[in-house]
């Protein structure tokens, strides 16, 4: 089917409804006027700068402030010991030194007694300007002890290792769960570990096991995180201008973190310029600006440079996995098996809402058929940075597909089977939705083989092989790679779901004004995203009310419902939904009035998009607009109704949507300095309904460009000492339009049952589907040279080394 | 927003004379800032705490591309941008426009300037590489006068080399070879980035011999950013591939790579030799005694 019939256009020619349409944010960015925290300004605002740890693992001794203190224009040094002073009259805690992640352990806002990281908080330095208070930094003296660091994943837990979370009394580098585990399994074990057995002494079949590693990367987003806190004493009113991508879930942290009463605390998420989920958690930094205006009693800025957000804000993956794939001689998947190694850094910071601590990542059976999946997912303690799910990641999902889509290709490497054959062998049929799978998730709707058809078809697949075919003969390599991924988005279910206890429901409010102009106050909050835009489209859908006539409010906590924010691709599959409920309840309100208007009952009334009108009568009616008036006017209404035109609304999902894709990446590769060409990406998404195709489009694209980034380049490893290799836009490669195809994109529309639009959520999806088919598309390219396997990035020496058999480990430094 | 450190003087130079006079009154912690595209970096890191900064940027005598006798000079002012847009400097030599295509991006490239990037002496810098290969030279003033310094007798080490305290780059010189074929190899990992490995060679074929050519090397530990084994092997030689392919291996055995985020050293060795051989190729091909 098609996406919905041609909306109609507005006078100002958006479509009343689905369709393209520009986005109305764009007029404020396109002419430099967005309005983003570091654009904040308040009078009498103090700057701040934070003083970070050159080593990865240090005892601290010592900290003279003393020379930054009596330089002019610093207002306050802070350290650790400042913090351990000020009592906190909260439940998670008893003063300011640490804080709670969002996986239930603790971090430190202000090293006290060792550091733990590379570029690790150590002070904070609050001053009359930005220039003193980087200058005061360099005065304060630290007596460091260094430590053994911990930077091998592989070696945290080998007897003799250093310890580095001492402060919990821990004698190892283990993780311990909320639930007390340490070890994270999901699917069934036996029934895995007996199939896989099987399929070993069965000569019809196949075992293959394949080491994949997922290396840390970064979100990297174009602004980097930063906060304007300003508590008036007078009031007790905390003010917040700061870079979330949740902005009601930080008011209640802040609230149960530092005590401070919850309606006294106002966050304002202004323009937000990327976040890809680097704008989840609560960092030090926002804490200490809260600190630092609670000290001085002026607002105080505090602002990353680049190399800051680099070094010590949340990263992405680091998952060492080794997966299992068992199949028929025929091609006919049964059993995976998966254990890996996770690094979560040196706090346990991973933001993911479910019960299992390693997020969505047990989606991993993918979109395949078979009944046997398990894994066991060990997460360790390094020396690293924290957090852990961020960069698009729909918490874990792209480990999950990357996985999957590199096992999938590793088998039909060991069967001699093209892998687009293999992959049609196994998808899920339609007729198996809703289906669920073998570690528990229920795939909502989906016709996989007829999207992989599409994508085929704009490829030009067959000929593709035989242009492969052809050049091998010339000594030329080129390769053609797939990646067919399954994502689960729109956390969550209230039943399934929280972070820090918090249910992830969205709240929504419309209000249709006496003239008809209509306002909606979301609880999502857009990072670029364009949800001014597609939220009025939702609107206008429903009611027939011109997008441009709609305002879309967001990003502030004083002024919108509560909810938990935009990340794992949710905003649509929640928010959207709400979006729609409360249009709904518009809509039946308006239905009361027009009947009482009409004179006539509410059952009498048809709808047409932006009218009720009188069955069989069509003359009779009345449009929106002109209910809106009646409805504030002096029109006496029926009891039980109420007057004005609104409706708030709480929208608790019945289950995640689960949007789909598949992917052809096509490379060269010159194999005499291993450089790799991107030549043709296809990409088909099925999201459901689109509600703005040039917005999904849009994120498609962006998506594309981030996974072409993670296969070819970007990565952040360290070196034994403990140094971070990649902390900087010098050595932290983000890819250009030069590295980036024009993309060639399809779509195929399955809608989303139980969404009241139909929508599914894509914001994510071509950062999670792409990585995996750009490599298989290079493997496949190695393959004359019986490469089966190297690890993201895959850069030019990477891939020369994986054609000498000899590919790099790609999470320490290069040797 | 990163935040450099306090900076005591800021002044224009309105000639070079006056350049070298602010040089001398400000002492070792003064610098020259031409295109800025290095240096404030490094600022802004404070990696670099020059306390005077000495403008050269309205210096127009040193913005000219010219022939004098039978040399091209290139002032120290030049933008990357023009070396890649001249006529001039494309007919004699092709390299010229094949490397700095390869340098930074277009935004680098409308600023940086020539003698900025010969000064700041990256050990991964294209120009230097250029330079070498085509045993150019530098002219450098202070105020007993000039002097001329071949290319590769130019650098001490990395970041460093022959210009000391008030003395400034005021021009480069490359000698013509009629015939010369040129060309420019770089591996890169992405677009703008340093070289994992770069080699621009010229080669000028008379008769069916090599009767000149040059190597040079970026990024590979090669002393003065050349292996002159390579080259003596190759001159008095026919240009087959056998022999080509041996120049490379010289220059690959000339070369002391160490390994970093951009490759490890067998790698960067390796393409030390593909590169080579690649560039040598096409000058060979584009020479036109060939």
């Amino acid at each position: 089917m098609t996406a919905v019939e041609e909306a109609p256009l507005s006078p100002a020619g958006n479509p009343i409804g689905f369709g393209n349409m520009k986005r109305v944010e764009d007029q404020r960015f396109i002419r430099g006027e967005g309005n983003y925290v570091d654009d904040v300004n308040l009078p009498g605002m103090l700057h701040s700068a934070i003083l970070r740890s050159p080593y990865a693992h240090a005892r601290i001794k010592s900290i003279d402030t003393s020379a930054a203190e009596a330089l002019p224009g610093v207002v306050a040094v802070i350290t650790g010991k400042t913090l351990e002073g000020i009592p906190r009259p909260s439940l998670l805690g008893d003063n300011f030194a640490w804080m709670p992640t969002l996986s239930y352990d603790t971090q430190a806002v202000l090293a006290t007694d060792k550091v733990r990281f590379q570029g690790q908080e150590v002070a904070f330095v609050v001053a009359t300007d930005r220039y003193i208070a980087k200058d005061a930094l360099e005065l304060i003296d630290v007596d460091y002890e260094q430590l053994e660091p911990v930077m091998d994943a592989k070696k945290a837990m080998e007897p003799g290792a250093p310890v580095i979370r001492d402060d919990k009394g821990q004698t190892d580098n283990s993780i311990t769960d909320v639930h007390g585990h340490k070890t994270w399994e999901s699917g069934n074990a036996i029934g895995t570990a007996e199939a896989i057995a099987q399929a070993e002494n069965d000569p019809n079949c196949v075992v293959v096991t394949q080491e994949i590693m997922y290396p840390r990367v970064h979100p990297a987003p174009m602004e980097t995180c930063g906060s304007v806190s300003y508590l008036d004493k007078v009031t007790g009113q905390l003010t917040m201008y700061t870079t979330s991508q949740a902005p009601h879930a930080h008011r209640t942290v802040y609230a149960m973190v530092a005590g401070l009463p919850e309606h006294k605390i106002r966050i304002i998420s202004p323009d937000v310029g990327g976040g890809f989920g680097n704008k989840v958690g609560v960092y030090p930094g926002y804490v200490l600006s809260v600190i630092g205006t609670i000290v001085t009693g002026k607002p105080v800025k505090w602002m990353e440079d680049r190399g800051e957000n680099l070094m010590s804000t949340s990263f992405a993956r680091d998952y060492h996995m080794t997966g299992t794939i068992a199949a028929t001689k025929e091609g006919k998947i049964l059993a995976v098996d998966v254990d890996v190694l996770a690094d979560h850094g040196a706090f346990n910071g991973v933001a993911q809402p479910t019960n299992y601590p390693a997020g969505f990542f047990h989606i991993f059976s993918g979109s395949y058929d078979y009944p046997h999946a398990h894994c066991k997912v060990t997460p360790v303690y390094t020396n690293k940075a924290p957090g852990g799910v961020a960069y698009a990641c729909s918490f874990r999902i792209t480990e999950a597909v990357y996985l999957i889509e590199r096992l999938v290709d590793c088998l039909a490497a060991e069967l001699n089977m093209d892998p687009a054959e293999l992959r049609l062998k196994n998808l899920l049929r339609p007729e198996q939705f809703p289906y669920t799978s073998p570690t528990g998730w229920e795939y909502d709707s989906g016709e996989y083989e007829k999207t992989m058809r599409v994508a085929m078809e704009i490829a030009g697949y067959d000929e593709l092989r035989k242009e492969q075919e052809e050049k091998r003969a010339r000594g030329e390599y080129m390769g053609i790679g797939f990646s067919f991924f399954t994502e689960g988005v729109g956390a969550g279910p209230r039943k399934d779901m929280d972070i820090l206890g918090l249910g992830m429901a969205d709240g929504i409010e419309l209000r249709v004004h006496p003239t008809g102009k209509a306002v909606l106050r979301l609880s999502v909050q857009s990072q670029g995203q364009a949800h001014e835009t597609t939220y009025a489209q939702i609107v206008a859908h429903e009611l027939g009310i011109n997008p441009e006539d709609i305002e879309v409010v967001h990003g502030d906590t004083d002024q919108t419902p509560f909810g938990l924010g935009t990340y794992g691709s949710r905003s649509t599959p929640v928010s959207g939904a709400a979006a729609a409920v409360v249009s709904r309840k518009v809509k039946e309100r308006a239905r009361q009035v027009a009947a009482a208007a009409l004179e006539c009952s509410p059952d009498d009334l048809e709808w047409e998009l932006g009218r009720w009108f009188v069955k069989g009568d069509k003359e009779r009616g009345k449009t929106i607009t002109e209910i809106a008036l009646l409805s504030h006017g002096s029109l006496e209404l029926p009891e039980g109704v109420e007057g004005h035109l609104d409706a708030t609304a709480v929208y608790n999902p019945p289950n995640l949507t689960y949007p789909y894709g598949c992917y052809i990446c096509v490379v060269d590769v010159d194999p005499g300095t291993g450089q790799v060409k991107v030549r043709r990406f296809i990409a088909v998404d099925d999201c459901g309904t689109r509600i703005n195709p040039m917005v999904v489009e849009g994120q498609v694209h962006g998506g594309l460009a981030d996974g072409i980034g993670m296969a070819l380049m970007e990565l952040i490893a360290f070196d034994e000492d403990g140094n971070n290799l990649g902390g900087s836009f010098m050595d932290y490669l983000l890819p250009t339009a030069m590295e980036c195809p024009t993309y060639e994109l399809g779509e195929t529309v399955t809608p989303s049952p139980h969404h009241p639009i139909g929508a599914k959520g894509v914001g994510e999806s071509a950062t999670v589907g792409s990585p995996p088919a750009v490599v298989n598309a290079v493997m496949d390219a190695l393959a004359p040279f019986g490469v089966r396997h190297a690890d993201m990035p895959l850069t030019p020496a990477n891939v020369w080394r994986a054609i000498q058999g000899n590919p790099i480990r790609v999470d320490m430094a290069v040797e | 927003m990163q935040t450099p450190a306090p900076l005591e003087e800021y002044v224009r130079a309105t000639s070079v004379a006056d350049a070298i006079a602010q040089l001398e009154k400000y002492g070792e912690d003064a610098r020259l800032v031409a295109g800025g595209h290095s240096l404030i970096p490094m600022m802004r890191l404070r990696l670099a705490r020059p306390e005077a900064l000495i403008d050269i940027n309205d210096l127009d005598e040193l913005k000219s591309i010219k022939v004098e006798g039978n040399e091209i000079v290139i002032g120290a002012m030049v933008r990357h941008r023009e070396v890649l847009d001249s006529p001039l400097l494309f007919e004699h030599y092709p390299i010229f426009r094949e490397c700095e295509k390869v340098i930074a991006d277009p935004v680098v490239r409308n600023r940086g300037t020539v003698g900025g990037s010969y000064c700041q002496a990256d050990p991964s810098e294209d120009l230097s590489a250029l330079g070498s290969a085509l045993r150019g030279s530098v002219v450098i003033q202070n105020s007993t006068g000039t002097r001329t310094v071949p290319m590769r007798e130019f650098h001490f080490g990395p970041y460093m080399t022959q210009v000391g305290d008030g003395e400034i780059l005021t021009e480069v010189r490359f000698p013509i070879r009629p015939g010369a074929g040129s060309a420019y190899e770089k591996v890169e990992r992405r677009v703008g980035d340093w070289a994992v490995t770069s080699v621009g060679t010229f080669v000028v074929v008379k008769n069916g011999v090599v009767e000149d050519c040059g190597i040079g090397l970026a990024a590979v530990g090669a002393e003065h950013f050349c292996v002159p084994a390579a080259e003596e092997f190759l001159i008095g030689k026919a240009p087959t591939e056998e022999n080509l392919v041996q120049a490379a291996t010289l220059a690959a055995e000339g070369c002391n790579p160490s390994s970093d985020q951009r490759g490890p050293a067998d790698y960067k060795k390796h393409l030390a030799k593909e590169l080579t051989l690649r560039a040598l190729r096409r000058s060979v091909q584009s020479s036109q005694g060939a």
